[in-house]
């Protein structure tokens, strides 16, 4: 049996791999200088491990292993920042209503909705508005799931959830953005 | 056996979020499609619902485009501190 068996070369480290960490890392956490720190992260910790490289894998494979750890820890950080702005109620959450809609939340009419539909930088950037108001865990995930468009099952994986709870965030994140929408552009 | 369809507004617009994405199961359809029947709110919502997923997808669209690079001055200033970490 013959064995390759893949040998690092850090000294090639940045000019073969760091836009494709860094492209990788700024579709999960959607912040280039965030994503900067990450690779940079990264890249020390596969010095740091080096040792520990079997060559069983590519050396691009092996790194975004490391990466992906990073973007998790980054993800139970932002989960457990305590006072992090927390993302509005939409229902009653006890008492007989719970579950209906709260009086102030409820949908209005868009009335001018098909002439606001037209795609353009204004709208463009009204969306990225309201994604960075939510609190950042459900900006991460809903942008994840919408606008990397991601299989449930890899946001999950990457960052340990359940699926159940992948749609609980959804749901709140797009409840809190449908107010945002209407407030700021249908209704504006 | 129909007490088990009922759902709440909460409910119903959960399983609306993940039918955005072509998700939903066919009974959480179901369950749905009845809560509408006594909902006019959560019909609104869902007319809504797919206006906004129509331009999340044209915004998608747009950022996947987008090919996010490292310039060479901070390619430079990582392979120094990599060099001194090295060292």
């Amino acid at each position: 049996m013959t064995q390759n068996k893949t040998l690092l070369n850090p000294d090639k480290w940045i000019d073969s791999y760091a836009d494709y960490l860094f492209n990788y890392a700024v579709a999960r956490v959607n912040n280039s200088d965030l994503a900067k720190d990450l690779v940079q992260e990264t890249f020390f910790a596969g010095l740091k491990s080096a040792k520990n490289f079997q060559g069983k894998s590519t050396e691009r494979t092996w790194l975004i292993s490391i990466l992906k750890r990073k973007v998790i820890d980054h993800y139970r950080k932002i989960n457990s920042k305590k006072g992090q702005a927390e993302v509005r109620m939409n229902f009653y959450t006890d008492g007989e209503n719970e579950g209906n809609w709260l009086e102030e939340r409820v949908p209005q009419s868009w009335d001018n909705a098909s002439e606001k539909n037209i795609e353009n930088e204004e709208l463009r950037s009204q969306i990225e508005i309201c994604i960075d108001n939510l609190p950042e865990k459900y900006a991460m995930v809903f942008r994840m799931k919408t606008i990397q468009e991601f299989e449930t099952e890899e946001i999950c994986k990457e960052l340990d959830i359940t699926s159940s709870n992948l749609w609980v965030i959804i749901h709140r994140a797009r409840t809190q953005l449908r107010k945002c929408m209407e407030d700021n552009w249908f209704n504006n | 056996m129909f007490k088990k369809l009922k759902i709440t507004c909460d409910e119903a617009t959960t399983i609306c979020d993940k039918n955005q994405y072509g998700e939903a199961t066919l009974l959480e359809k179901i369950k749905l499609n009845i809560h509408f029947i006594r909902c006019k709110i959560c019909f609104k919502y869902t007319k809504q619902n797919m206006t906004l997923t129509k331009i999340y997808k044209g915004h998608a669209k747009s950022c996947k485009e987008l090919k996010h690079c490292l310039s060479d001055t901070d390619k430079e200033v990582l392979k120094e501190k990599l060099n001194s970490f090295k060292v």
